[in-house]
């Protein structure tokens, strides 16, 4: 790597830093991924924990939410455009792979956009987009959804499973067994909404909070803030990555959020129903929203139970590390995954089994 | 599932621009970045644009996230 002095510089300065052992949670995969690419927790010191958070999109989205996917892309005419992330996620039935093999009509997107523009040009069918993501994604599909109205295109609609990063941190800071002293804060999630909607998360749960980019650098530079706000017990929503956030977050994007979605109560995998954590359509738009389009109940509370065994919930929530899961690397591996932890490349059973933790 | 990459921006047509991602040509939605212009760097995501960002730090962002990838895919 090019910049090895500077990294053992960084380390070194977290190392004079570190007064007590602390936990600190990355919120985002791809800090996850960054840290097993650049081995980070091997330079770090012992006093210093890295917990893999929820911010995996792909790795919370529950069971149930799974199967309402499944079950929509066998309906007649539908047509489901998917990311391909959520491709081989399993869900009680098989995964969205299985269901194309045994012949559901189902694409892979790059944008929820692609979906759209396949719906214009066979308006016999039903194009519904599987919208998964967080504050980062469910504004392209406020976008999307602004263009079919103008299109007046009438076979389209959302399967909406986004989610909000603020409630799910809100939530885990407030549980006592989590233990946690700081996060660091995901870049692109922040492009978006910026620093305000954190602000509890310091204020009121007294959590280090820095928004951290992805390269090493970020990172350690990241590590080295929260050790300053922790030593010094002052507070705040510190701003690493401002190459790639503007303290107010992207206020065009804010307002498609504002206008298209509304939140609701949803199931976040392995940690239940967490209330104003997700992004519904908001009901002036209902048409296009494929759960009332196709008369389904979202979330579908208690219809499904995750795999047996399976304890993604506990390892996104820093309880557990995944080699703690009895199915780890045996029952459950990337080739056959069970869970979504092992599904994502960014999933924390995945990093694990690829790069060891 | 988050992760945005720096692109350069070549022309403007409406709500969709060409960029030039590492010497790919790639068409965008600009509507979540109304300001932005020619010769522009964005972070793109999902097929939009999200963000305005420096030349130097679109440079070093993909040299990162470059090595992100190579290895992801091994
Ligand atoms: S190893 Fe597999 S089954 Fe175990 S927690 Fe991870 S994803 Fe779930």
């Amino acid at each position: 790597m090019q910049n090895n002095e500077n990294i053992l510089r960084l380390v070194e300065n977290i190392k004079n830093k570190v007064t007590r052992p602390v936990r600190i949670m990355e919120v985002c995969g791809t800090h996850t991924m960054s840290i097993a690419k650049y081995g980070l927790k091997q330079l770090l010191p012992p006093e210093i924990t890295l917990l893999s958070g929820p911010g995996c999109p792909v790795c919370v989205t529950d069971q149930s939410e799974i199967d309402l996917a499944l079950e929509l892309s066998l309906l007649p005419k539908v047509t489901l455009f998917t990311f391909g992330d959520m491709f081989r996620v399993p869900g009680t039935k098989g995964s969205l792979e299985d269901m194309q093999a045994s012949g559901a009509h189902i694409h892979i997107a790059f944008s929820s956009l692609d979906a759209l523009r396949y719906a214009m040009i066979n308006p016999q069918e039903e194009v519904v987009f599987l919208g998964v993501g967080f504050e980062t994604t469910a504004p392209t599909v406020g976008v999307t959804l602004k263009q079919a109205q103008q299109n007046n295109i009438n076979n389209f609609s959302i399967l909406s499973l986004h989610k909000k990063i603020v409630p799910v941190l809100e939530n885990l800071s407030s549980q006592k067994d989590t233990l946690l002293d700081g996060f660091l804060l995901p870049g692109h999630v922040s492009t978006i909404i910026g620093k305000a909607p954190y602000e509890d998360l310091a204020q009121k749960w007294h959590k280090a909070c820095v928004i951290t980019g992805f390269s090493p650098e970020d990172i350690l530079t990241g590590i080295a803030q929260l050790l300053k706000q922790i030593n010094s017990e002052n507070f705040e929503i510190g701003l690493q990555y401002k190459r790639g956030v503007a303290k107010e977050g992207n206020t065009s994007a804010q307002a498609y959020l504002k206008e298209y979605f509304q939140t609701s109560d949803v199931i976040w995998r392995g940690m239940r129903l967490i209330p104003h954590s997700g992004l519904a359509i908001d009901p002036h738009y209902a048409f296009y929203d494929s759960c009332i389009r196709f008369s389904q109940q979202h979330p579908p509370q208690g219809k499904t139970q995750p795999p047996e065994f399976c304890i993604c919930g506990d390892i996104l929530a820093g309880r557990k590390n995944p080699p703690q899961c009895l199915l780890f690397g045996k029952d459950c591996t990337p080739d056959h995954p069970v869970g979504p932890c092992m599904v994502s490349s960014e999933g924390s059973c995945a990093a694990c089994y690829y790069y060891g933790r | 599932m988050c992760i945005a990459v720096p692109a350069q921006v070549l022309s403007i047509s409406g709500q969709e621009a060409e960029l030039n991602l590492q010497g790919n040509v790639l068409s965008v939605c600009i509507s979540l970045v109304p300001q932005v212009k020619p010769g522009d760097y964005v972070l793109v995501h999902a097929g939009f644009a999200i963000h305005i960002i420096q030349e130097q730090d679109a440079r070093e962002t993909l040299s990162y996230l470059k090595e992100l990838e190579d290895f992801a895919k091994q």
